[in-house]
């Protein structure tokens, strides 16, 4: 009986199509704008979010009083009234919020297109701003007692009194379960990384452009929570990122070639916790990334042999890899041997991965970077840019509730 | 090196809830409970107000464990850019998958962290990493 209920809840349970998607090749993203990425911006949240919204309203070719909508994610430290404020918008007609900090990534824009979609707003911000490298660290242990009274992660009372904090504790336990199950070494990650850091040397944007590794290098990192070494993890980063999505009709004017929004797709499944969804039948995967890829490719009627370029929220090298595998862009188990090398996911490979640096190399806006990335190789205008692209998946921060896009030119 | 406390540091203490209280409050008394839908004999962890099989939220109850399991996964904190400061590192988190079928982590108290493995046999235990605070804990059982 336990079995039962556990596996029939498990991945097989993919729920019958909507009955209309409205997003669908309806709206688009038609502007970016972001910041310096750095580690010490000695400027607050706020006012690199301010920046990041100018440009990408700019980029739209838009002013602020075009922009009736503003679409954030939850563990943001920008107060949206003092933004507005701030902006200068007259009257903002759509606000929300997306929960589970990074996996809302993409979300934003789901949540964004529907608003246009429906008639809500015509011109909606999506934004993220972080001082994660010199203010408050996520990725630290520190001041992490306040999540265990927040009501989406109250489960972590089970954890934090076992010195079991911080989001690469958590991933490092899924880590050693997917090695055991696959036969993979703790190293065997690492071409990931080094491929990564390759397009940051392109991408004079990147924190770590100018700063090349080797496998070696790689080898030589400390291990920070085993299995994952210092180079398996993302780079605090202090910036900000903004884009403007719109309706398609909307987008025919618009300044720049349109990204249009071919799929835009959310997934919580059952038995989900923040980062520790450790009573699933396997935790040598990632399910929620998998029911947004099957939801992503059933909406847009692409499959993973139709994506031109992807970009993966990788917030550790692992979890890239394991993405690979849930989106079917390789078989299970396989995701290590598919990056051996380096030569398929780099630019001109059979999938291009993360061509601005991602979240390891480029920086960690909570994966909006990935998102402008995705746009960039749409107008053909990216640092590594993939030859004739004309679709690109963006994934949100996976073990978690999470999102995805497809995108197309 | 076992389980090793930083003197001074306290650390983090479990968030009791409503829905958790009966488990935290076994684990003061040096019990091991887990809760269970009666009627569809399924545990859970963490606890929660309803059986998501049947939807009953009067089948719900609390049964004690035998506390054995196995090393399902296990990480090792190495270094003090992530470990929390109330442990000495290195120290081992191990999530247990207990015979009952749901799993737990906690700290291994008697096994150095190079000695752990996935599949480990192991038993709950109790410490007290403070005078006031009592945690469930994992130590190695004879296969």
């Amino acid at each position: 009986m336990l079995d039962e209920y556990r596996t029939k809840s498990y991945r097989h349970h993919l729920r019958p199509a909507v009955d209309a998607n409205l997003i669908k090749d309806e709206t688009a993203i038609v502007g970016i704008g972001q910041t310096e990425f750095s580690r010490n911006a000695q400027r607050d949240e706020l006012d690199l979010a301010c920046e990041a919204i100018k440009n990408a309203v700019a980029d739209a070719g838009l002013t602020m009083a075009d922009i009736d909508g503003l679409e954030t994610l939850t563990l943001d430290r920008v107060s949206m009234p003092t933004l507005v404020g701030s902006l200068g918008i007259p009257n903002l007609r759509f606000t929300s919020e997306v929960s589970f900090g990074g996996g809302g990534s993409c979300a934003t824009v789901m949540h964004a297109a529907a608003a246009v979609a429906t008639g809500v707003a015509n011109y909606v911000v999506c934004y993220r701003s972080l001082n994660e490298a010199s203010g408050h660290r996520y990725g630290r242990g520190d001041g992490y007692a306040e999540y265990m009274t927040q009501a989406p992660t109250l489960h972590y009372g089970y954890y934090f009194p076992y010195g079991f904090l911080t989001p690469l504790a958590w991933a490092s336990m899924y880590a050693r379960r997917w090695m055991h199950e696959y036969d993979i070494k703790p190293e065997d990650t690492g071409w990931y990384s080094v491929v990564l850091r390759e397009y940051a040397q392109r991408n004079p944007n990147a924190i770590f452009y100018g700063r090349p590794m080797t496998y070696q290098d790689y080898l030589d990192s400390p291990m920070i929570v085993e299995p994952l070494r210092l180079l398996d993890c993302c780079v605090d980063t202090d910036g900000a990122v903004a884009l403007v999505v719109t309706s398609a009709d909307r987008a025919k004017d618009a300044r720049q070639p349109p990204a249009y929004i071919m799929a835009a797709a959310q997934s919580a499944p059952i038995e989900t916790e923040i980062q520790t969804s450790y009573n699933r039948p396997i935790i040598s995967g990632l399910v929620e990334t998998w029911y947004v890829g099957q939801e992503l490719y059933r909406i847009s009627g692409l499959g993973p042999q139709d994506i031109d370029v992807a970009e993966l929220y990788d917030p550790f090298s692992f979890g890239g890899i394991i993405q690979l595998e849930e989106l079917g862009f390789c078989k299970r188990g396989e995701g290590v041997a598919f990056c051996e090398g380096g030569d398929r996911i780099r630019v001109d490979g059979e999938l291009p991965l993360n061509t601005a640096g991602g979240l390891l190399s480029e920086a960690y806006i909570h994966g909006f970077n990935l998102i402008t990335e995705a746009v960039r190789q749409l107008r053909g205008t990216a640092t590594s840019q993939v030859a004739d692209a004309e679709t690109a998946l963006v994934t949100a921060g996976p073990g978690l509730p999470t999102s995805g896009l497809i995108l197309r030119k | 090196m076992t389980l090793e406390y930083v003197p001074g540091i306290p650390v983090l203490r479990p968030y009791v809830d409503p829905d958790n209280a009966p488990f935290w409050q076994a684990v003061d008394r040096h019990k091991f409970v887990l809760q269970r839908c009666a009627d569809c004999a399924i545990f859970f962890q963490p606890p929660r107000p309803m059986c998501p099989n049947c939807r009953s939220m009067d089948a719900l109850e609390w049964v004690p464990s035998s506390g054995h399991g196995k090393v399902y996964s296990y990480v090792t904190f190495t270094s003090d850019r992530m470990a929390y400061p109330a442990m000495k590192i290195p120290y081992s988190v191990v999530l247990v998958e207990l015979e009952e079928g749901v799993r737990l982590t906690a700290n291994i108290v008697d096994v150095e962290p190079e000695d752990v493995y996935i599949g480990m046999p192991v038993e709950v235990t109790f410490n007290n990493p403070t005078d006031d605070l009592t945690l469930y804990q994992f130590k190695s059982r004879a296969s």
